[in-house]
């Protein structure tokens, strides 16, 4: 049977790597807890990751915001519910869309980046000459990034989700008509702590999975410039899907009782 | 010479696939020695230093590095050797994220923790070892020429004072002058430093000049083994028509899969 064997050979060829991301994240958490810990490195790569990430996951929220706030009074109007909308733009911002947009544009901005960094010292051998100099390329490139997307994607999505319920505040006190106070008050009369929480742990998630995917995928390039731009792709598509995967289970775990 | 040679490699294979790369190399390098190997494209010059290197793990064999077995090497013993290593890369292999003295000093503040000011005073020293000013210290290795990178590559080799260093196709890529430019820096650092060195090349006129002893690869393994002064009377037809250059002899040049 010529169908079974190329469906076969993908199975096999996704679990092997399967095998080889879950050996990657192994290693990396196990240099994580030991030293020598390149805290200067860590900084640096907060700046990069974090801070340099703010410009985009701020517009993107905002917009978002801005957004949901139109689209569900124009819903919630159907059925006279309009009061809801600010309570639908804070849950919806702190718990799915912050996160998740924040998640797959940083995914686009720093997986990228990681991804086309890694690879290039790796085709130009200086992945090689670190162990030549006796220091761990885990510790030196993969420990310092993985440990700031952990710390700075909840940092970003707090402010995001800032961001995207001042968005929505502007459409629906200037646009829509809402009492300012009264907008307000119905921000936070329905907020729970959970909702917060529960969308900076994705963040967290988000941000090793983002960082991992491009260390990953840069460490393993091979092949020239073609092979730096396949690690590229490959550290974006794989992230932005792990991404959305991990949303639903993170979710799931959080909220079904 | 002392008995035990720095590095001792026995019987070394290593394939990927089905591709046998290595199949049998023996080699020895001698303290204070300075061995080259030579061989044509794709002939595993390559994956033999990156097996001592311990970048590649060997099927099976061994490779001694002062009388230490690195195949089955612990990571502390292996991080001993590397301490006592420097490499030069092909490409120089510098790191572009940093800055040309923090290149040559990133040994000696990474790997043995000196303090940065010190560590770059004694970097831009080296640097003037290798003919380069002190005014580049604070530039982008990307914005420097290949004869200055690899000579920034050859500084960062020396700066932590190995006892072995190895050098990979030190003169490719640059012109002849450039290169025996660099064939005069090797052989003067070596020299000084008293390490023993293992360098791959198919450049003749830098094996020549970097050599004490020449050994050349052959289909995965040391065909010819012996002092650089016999490399021209020696009668081994393969490396006669390397030397050469030959296109007719007994190598077989499989080019539609080199």
């Amino acid at each position: 049977m010529p169908i079974f064997a190329p469906v076969g050979h993908m199975f096999l060829t996704f679990l092997a790597l399967v095998g080889r991301v879950t050996v990657f994240a192994g290693r990396t958490i196990g240099h994580m807890v030991t030293p020598p810990i390149y805290f200067r490195l860590i900084f640096k790569q907060m700046r990069e990751i974090g801070y340099f990430s703010l410009p985009v996951v701020a517009m993107t929220t905002l917009f978002a915001g801005m957004v949901l706030a139109l689209q569900s009074y124009s819903g919630f109007s159907r059925f006279s519910a309009e009061s809801a909308v600010a309570t639908v733009v804070v849950i919806s911002m702190t718990r799915e869309l912050g996160p998740v947009l924040a998640g797959l544009m940083v995914a686009g901005r720093v997986g990228a980046a990681i991804a086309a960094e890694i690879g290039t010292m790796r085709v130009t051998e200086q992945i090689d000459a670190l162990v030549t100099l006796s220091t761990n390329p885990f510790k030196y490139l993969v420990v310092p990034r993985v440990i700031a997307g952990l710390i700075t994607l909840p940092v970003l999505v707090l402010i995001g989700d800032i961001i995207g319920v001042m968005g929505g505040y502007l459409v629906g006190v200037n646009k829509l008509g809402f009492n300012d106070g009264s907008y307000i008050r119905n921000t936070f009369q329905y907020l729970e702590q959970l909702d917060v929480v529960s969308g900076l742990v994705k963040a967290a998630v988000f941000g090793f999975i983002i960082t991992l995917m491009g260390c990953y995928h840069g460490y393993h390039s091979r092949g020239g410039a073609q092979g730096v731009g396949q690690a590229t792709t490959n550290a974006v598509v794989s992230s932005s899907i792990l991404i959305l995967i991990s949303n639903y289970i993170v979710t799931e775990l959080f909220f079904t009782r | 010479m002392s008995n035990t040679a720095k590095i001792s490699l026995r019987n070394v294979h290593k394939g990927f696939g089905p591709k046998k790369v290595l199949q049998g190399v023996d080699l020895d390098v001698a303290k204070g020695e300075s061995v080259a190997i030579i061989g044509g494209s794709g002939t595993g010059k390559s994956v033999t230093l990156k097996c001592v290197l311990g970048l590649l793990t060997p099927d099976q064999g061994s490779i001694k590095v002062d009388g230490v077995e690195m195949t089955t090497a612990s990571q502390a013993e292996r991080d001993a050797m590397l301490a006592k290593t420097g490499m030069l890369f092909q490409g120089a292999a510098l790191f572009d994220s940093l800055t040309v003295w923090e290149n040559v000093a990133f040994g000696l503040i990474e790997g043995q923790g000196m303090k940065p000011a010190k560590a770059r005073d004694l970097a831009i020293a080296r640097l003037e070892d290798v003919g380069l000013a002190a005014d580049i210290a604070n530039m982008s290795p990307a914005s420097l020429s290949g004869g200055m990178q690899k000579r920034v590559g050859l500084a960062r080799a020396i700066a932590t004072e190995p006892e072995i260093l190895f050098f990979d196709e030190p003169t490719t890529g640059i012109d002849p002058i450039m290169g025996d430019v660099i064939n005069d820096l090797i052989v003067k650092c070596t020299r000084e430093l008293g390490a023993s060195a293992m360098t791959i090349t198919h450049d003749m006129a830098s094996a020549r000049k970097i050599a004490d002893r020449v050994a050349m690869l052959y289909q995965g393994k040391i065909i010819w083994d012996g002092p650089v002064a016999d490399i021209d009377t020696s009668d081994n037809p393969y490396l006669q028509q390397f030397v050469a250059g030959d296109i007719e002899g007994p190598l077989e040049l499989d080019l539609k899969h080199l």
